[in-house]
């Protein structure tokens, strides 16, 4: 039973994801933390930060979830019903995509549509800032990521997540 | 990379990714798999560049930007979106499959050794101060990522008021993501419809990579 609904759960998000995997992560924490009730809002923050320490779309952390739920095959499940909607969709669209580029629609949607993916980005960073901004180091943490990816040079986020991780380690004990 | 009609972006996808040769598909698996094992901080748009265009040569920038453009479209992750397009580009469903698997396998297999350790330490004082700054430089590296790609919609009265309607109803109300994408999304679209004493100019910053993925 449980699985299905992990299945149900991830392939819901799948068809969701127009606005990519931070988008959704207000949705996800809802359905996973408050409605399932299969995590604490800690354990989803630590769990997306896995997922940060892995190369790839950081979206992969979601079989981590579903091994946190129902073990490996929950993971499995997780896994598939997180990417092969979205895929499938994907495979069958791009197909036909040429009969659509000449719609002026295809300009409103665009455009229309960037300001909501914005929108639920943003909404996003509150879901995971809620529980990921606890006290005032990790606030300066954020704000030291934030202004040097912003502010300076261009250089590969990664290192910053891990010095982020280094600090949070001598510091946040 | 901003600025491109899209009109001229697409109508060349097709004839650009068909490959002169047929590309063999362990070939397709190993160039997705080494994206997909070295792209670490998130921005796998650049690495998917650098790989597909720029040392394959599959695909040149028009089709890479046509490509792009159905991925962010579409529901899902551009990383596993452009996988999937460009495997069918080169060899069909099964070119597909091939390149989705390499794409996601290395860090699936690393963040499940990951998880696994995790659920045995969740405990660990040590590891959990670890995730805790990561999370926290994860929510700069999301702001930062956020602002670059959509600072053009912070730029004007309707766009900054659609921001915020969907932040607000999201983040404050918890309206569900089903409700605001069926009610925001069609108002926006038909905010900005077609007209014609009025042209649109494309506007692709914000879809030129989501964030944090």
């Amino acid at each position: 039973m449980v699985l299905l609904q992990l299945l149900g759960v991830f392939a819901l998000l799948s068809v969701l994801a127009v606005g990519g995997g931070t988008a959704i992560l207000p949705e996800m924490k809802a359905l996973t933390v408050t409605q399932f009730g299969w995590l604490t809002p800690d354990q989803f923050r630590d769990i997306y930060s896995l997922g940060q320490l892995a190369p790839g779309p950081n979206m992969l952390m979601v079989s981590v979830i579903g091994y946190h739920v129902h073990g490996y095959a929950g993971a499995l499940l997780a896994f598939v019903g997180f990417f092969l909607p979205c895929s499938l969709i994907t495979l069958a669209t791009t197909r036909i995509w040429d009969y659509f580029k000449d719609s002026p629609w295809r300009l409103a949607v665009q455009r229309g549509m960037a300001p909501v993916v914005v929108g639920l980005m943003g909404a996003g960073i509150v879901a995971i800032a809620h529980t990921a901004i606890i006290n005032w180091i990790t606030v300066l943490i954020a704000a030291a990521v934030f202004a040097v990816l912003y502010y300076g040079r261009k250089m590969n986020p990664a290192i910053l997540i891990l010095v982020g991780g280094v600090a949070g380690f001598i510091l946040l004990r | 990379m901003s600025d491109l009609p899209s009109g001229e972006t697409n109508e060349t996808v097709t004839a650009t990714v068909a490959a002169p040769v047929r590309v063999p598909l362990w070939e397709i698996f190993w160039t997705f798999l080494v994206i997909g094992g070295t792209s670490f901080g998130g921005g796998v748009v650049a690495y998917l560049r650098n790989g597909l265009v720029t040392k394959k040569g599959w695909l040149d920038d028009e089709g890479f930007l046509a490509a792009l453009e159905i991925s962010q479209a579409l529901p899902g992750l551009n990383a596993t979106n452009m996988s999937v397009i460009v495997g069918d580009r080169l060899r069909g469903p099964i070119g597909a499959v091939v390149a989705f698997l390499g794409m996601t396998l290395p860090g699936s297999a690393l963040v499940m050794i990951l998880g696994v350790v995790y659920a045995a330490n969740h405990h660990n004082q040590a590891i959990i101060s670890v995730l805790k700054g990561v999370g926290a430089a994860s929510v700069g590296l999301l702001l930062a990522v956020t602002l670059q790609i959509g600072h053009k919609q912070l730029e004007h009265a309707l766009d900054i008021s659609l921001v915020v309607l969907t932040l607000v109803l999201v983040s404050i109300f918890h309206v569900s993501l089903v409700i605001v994408l069926l009610t925001v999304g069609p108002l926006a679209i038909y905010l900005y419809r077609p007209h014609p004493a009025r042209e649109l100019k494309p506007d692709k910053t914000v879809f030129d990579k989501k964030g944090g993925e």
